[in-house]
Parts: structure tokens; sequence; C-alpha cells
């Protein structure tokens, strides 16, 4: 189903329902044990949107995305993706998670599967696509990523680099609506960022809807659509790059930049 | 050695600090022993042409001799390559094992008569009894590690009760009870069913502990990924978790496998004729006990080889991917 000539990442989708937000999250608020972790916390993330996340560490950016695919469960408010509320029943979680791809900060590469395998059996198991199916699409997103001459490998042989950008492959290879990135580039060596972020940019170029967890700001600068700064659980400002990074409204977000941007 | 350092630290049994006070103690535990009173000093002293009535000359010239010996064993073998000295090492101490069976004067000639039996009726029901139990534990083990991992609460109470039982009950009691208490119920059982069940219940229950260390060892990260692709419970544990943590489960389950294999020669006590009872049996007719205990010994020994042969290659398949 995938042709070797076609040069898009993204496959278009099915049944997109324009008018529906790709992300809309309403009030979310969320505890561990007595600690809050989200506040109150409200966003839209619209179809073909790049929203990049920061704030420090423990501000609930990466909690929060990973509610947005039902990794971490929530107490009040509501989300719903492409239209579909997400509550605890199975039927929910898994529209859910068929809708969004997950690129962790630790790669999480299945180690017992090689570089292919990791991106077929998914397909397999979730999508129930033939393997000679699956093989053809895995290879055409390793392809994208350029790493297809890895694919027999296993991903203990492969550098941080060329296994996040597998950990990518894997997740298009699903062909999900929606992207979340937790902290992509931040468990990699300073000289393999850019290969992850070179394939992330152009990612956004054809038009994948992405939340971003990142210190990027480079990254940010130049790809988001929206920039949205959380401290201690809530969302406490949020705009166009320009706006944000050139003229910050709070004072948090300000001390937040002044910190990581030498 | 695992993981060895680039230091060429000078052997251990080379430094004259450890070599020299190492054979003074050989030396000073056969003159305490008494090593001239063992048949071998015995012997020795003969072939000496040694007054019996010289007791503490033939100590002092076994204790030399030994020392000596083992004194020149060690020089010689210090200087081979790591392969060789694992070799004569093993080959040395395989023949002193045989060489201490050998002096119980056996009669070769009754083992030989009764060997063939010993295996073709003992050995297959060993096997057999142990090939059974061993599948039926792993089984038990798998379905007691998910149920002490889930959220279940009567399949969490049922596998912790089991594990408590069978772990804290002596097999030997749990033989009895399954073989002598189920016909109290009306349930009359035959010896080779009632011996895998109560092998089978005791390892799977020392399985489920090992079976769940092996699931819990798997980072958090590896069933987020599964999850966030969209695998079903299902998939995730068998096609992701179990997968990597037979990595872990292999080793202690291949001890338990041998320890099995002998823990079976319990089932004896009822009368399964398996290798332990017919070594007891055969050799209680013409009073030759200690040629068939040899025998078996020998026979539990070569099983437990070519086990552990067997788990070397089962633990080279699964590392095969994770070699870091």
């Amino acid at each position: 189903m995938v042709q070797g000539n076609s040069l898009s990442l993204v496959e278009p989708v099915a049944d997109p329902v324009p008018a529906t937000p790709a992300v809309q999250i309403r009030n979310l608020s969320k505890w561990f044990g007595s600690f809050q972790a989200l506040k109150d916390v409200s966003l839209t993330i619209a179809r073909g949107e790049r929203l990049v996340i920061c704030g420090p560490s423990g501000s609930g950016k990466s909690t929060l995305i990973r509610t947005i695919n039902a990794l971490e469960s929530f107490q009040q408010g509501e989300i719903r993706v492409d239209g579909i509320q997400l509550t605890r029943k199975p039927e929910a979680v898994e529209a859910v998670r068929l809708r969004v791809g997950m690129v962790f900060q630790q790669f999480n590469l299945f180690p017992h599967l090689t570089v292919l395998e990791n991106c077929t059996l998914p397909l397999r198991l979730v999508r129930g696509v033939s393997t000679k199916e699956a093989e053809e699409r895995a290879l055409y997103y390793l392809g994208k990523v350029r790493i297809p001459e890895q694919a027999g490998k296993y991903a203990s042989q492969l550098s941080g680099g060329q296994q996040q950008r597998v950990a990518i492959a894997r997740a298009l290879s699903m062909q999900p609506d929606i992207m979340l990135f937790d902290e992509p580039t931040s468990a990699l060596d300073p000289e393999m960022v850019k290969e992850v972020l070179d394939t992330m940019t152009q990612l956004a170029g054809e038009g994948m809807t992405m939340a971003v967890v990142t210190h990027e700001m480079g990254f940010a600068r130049q790809v988001a659509d929206r920039v949205v700064f959380m401290d201690r659980g809530e969302i406490v400002e949020e705009g166009t790059p320009v706006e944000f990074f050139s003229n910050p409204k709070e004072l948090r977000a300000r001390s937040f930049l002044s910190q990581i941007i030498h | 050695m695992h993981y060895a350092d680039n230091v060429d630290y000078p052997r251990l049994l080379s430094r004259p600090s450890v070599y020299i006070p190492g054979l003074a103690a050989l030396f000073g535990l056969l003159l305490y022993v008494q090593a001239g009173t063992t048949s071998f000093g015995q012997m020795l002293a003969s072939a000496l042409g040694m007054a019996a009535d010289a007791p503490f000359a033939a100590n002092l010239v076994v204790a030399v001799l030994v020392t000596g010996i083992v004194a020149l064993n060690v020089f010689v073998v210090l200087r081979l390559s790591l392969k060789h000295q694992v070799y004569v090492v093993w080959a040395e101490l395989a023949l002193l094992v045989l060489v201490f069976f050998y002096s119980f004067d056996l009669s070769f000639e009754f083992i030989g008569r009764k060997i063939g039996f010993l295996i073709t009726q003992g050995l297959t029901t060993t096997l057999y009894v142990s090939a059974v139990s061993i599948f039926i534990a792993s089984v038990l083990a798998m379905v007691g590690a998910v149920a002490k991992l889930s959220s279940n609460g009567i399949a969490l109470g049922i596998a912790n009760f089991y594990t408590s039982l069978f772990r804290g009950l002596p097999l030997l009691m749990q033989i009895y009870l399954i073989y002598l208490g189920l016909p109290q119920l009306g349930y009359v059982i035959d010896a080779v069913p009632a011996g895998i069940m109560a092998l089978s219940l005791c390892y799977g229950a020392y399985m489920t502990e090992i079976f769940r260390a092996g699931i819990e060892s798997i980072p958090k990260g590896q069933w987020e990924a599964s999850r966030a692709l969209g695998l079903k419970p299902k998939d995730t544990m068998t096609r992701i978790i179990l997968p990597q943590a037979m990595r872990i489960i292999i080793p202690p389950t291949g001890n338990q496998f041998i320890a099995m294999l002998k823990d079976s020669s319990l089932v004896s006590v009822v009368g399964v004729w398996e290798l332990m009872y017919l070594a007891r049996t055969q050799g209680q007719t013409e009073f030759r006990h200690i040629e068939m205990m040899i025998t078996a010994s020998l026979i539990y020994w070569v099983m437990s080889i070519v086990l552990e042969l067997i788990q070397t290659r089962i633990e080279r398949r699964f590392n095969r991917a994770q070699t870091r």
C-alpha cells in the first residue's frame, strides 16, 4: 500500500473530520497521591499544528502529553482525540492509541527484536497487516528516517540517534494522526541530537500533527506553530515562537528562558 | 573470569605466600587424618616394604608423596592455557571420584547384569516423571507469576496461598499427602500421577517466584512502548515482556530442572519404579547396595551434565540480541 516513490512521511488520513481539533484537553487535573501534577489544564491542538511544550523539570509537561494516550490516568477534566472521548474503557483507549504515536526519551525499542521486527510486529498484531505488507511499510518508513540498511540489526547494535530514528519510524509505521514526542533528544549525545531533530523537522514539514516536549529551543523557534510554557502543573504562557522568545510576558517564563538560552 | 581487568596480577597459586602455606596445610592435614592408615596408604607402605607396625612412618611417606604430587600438579597446570587448565582439572577430579568409587571393591559383573534394567526401566521412568513435571511446573509457574502480578484479588490470593503452601511443606510430605490423602476423599490415585502431581506443584511454586522476578525485571518503558503502539495486554505479555524475561528466567529455571531430576527420586517412597527405587531394590537381592547406588548416582550425574549443556545452548539463543 505504500509506494516507494512517494516522498511523504505522512499517509493521508482516511477520515479526518476537518472541524474537530486533533486533541482537545479541558480542565484536566491529575494528582500523584497528594501531589497535584496537573492543575486545571486546558489545551487544544489543531489538526496539522506543531506544538512545543517547554518548562522546567517537574512542571508536568511529560505527564500532560502522556495523559493523551492514556499512559497516565487523570482524575478530573476531559480529553478528546479526533473527537473520541478518552475514558478508561478498552475501546476508547484502543481507538485513541491507534491514532496517536509516541516517541520516548529512552527510545524503548524492543531489544529482543530486530529493527525491522520492531516496526512490523505492532503492525501485524494491532493493524492486522500481512507480514509482507508490514515489511514493505516498515522499510518505507525506515527509509524515510534514513536507516533502511540497519533493518536486520538489533537495537543494541545502533547508536542512540539511530535508535531514536528507528523509534520514530516504528511509530510512523502505525500511520497515526498525531505524534507525541516526550523529550526525544534528552538522552542523546550532543552530536546525535541534530539527526533526530532533522527527522522531526522533515516530519513537521509534511503536515503531521505534533506535540513535542523538549528543551531544544532552536527546534521550537524553527518548527513550532505555538509554544506552551508550563510550570508547577499549569500552563503559564502560550504564544507563537516569535512572541514567546522575544517578549515573554510572565516572570516565570522569562526566568526559565534566561536559564536555558545562553 | 566474566569481566577480566587488564592487569596481570600474579596468579594466586603462584604466589609463594599462598603456595607454601597451602602445601604446608595439606601436609599437616594428611598427617592429622593419618593418611598412612587408609587403604591407599597401606598399599603404598607395603609396596615400599615398610613395616606394618610403623604407622607414623607410613603417614609421613604418604603425606610427603601426596603433597609432592599436588605441588607438581599445580606447577604444571599453572603453565597451561585457561581452556586446558579447565580440561585437566576436570579430568583429574573426575578420575579421583571414579577412583573413590572403584575403591569400594565393586562387582562389575553385578553392575553389568543390572545396568540394562536400571536404564530401560529406571532411567526411563525418572525421565518421564521429570519431563512431565517440569512441563506442568512451568505452566503453573507462568500462570502463578501472572496471577501474582495481576490486580485481581482472587487470583492474587490463590497464587499467594499456593506458593506459600507448596514451598512451605517438605516435598516428601507432599508426596505422601497426595498419594495417601487423596484416597481419603474417595479419589484413588496411582503412584506415578501422584509423584508427578507433587513434583509439579512443588516446583511450580518455586518457579512462580522465578518467573515473577523475571517479568518484574523488564523496564517500565517496554510496557509503555508496547501499550502506546496499541498492543493488547495479552500481546504485550507474550510478545514483548516474556521473551525478554526468558533471558532472566532461564538460568535459575535450569537449576530447578536439575534439582527436580534428582528430587524425582523422592517418589520412590510410593513405589514408583524409577531409578532410585530400582537402585535400592535391585541391590537388596544380592546384598550389593553400593554397586547399585553408585551406578544410579553416575546416571543422575550424566543426566545433569546433559541438562546443563542444553541450558547453555538455550541461554545463548536468548542472549543473542542483547549482548551489549
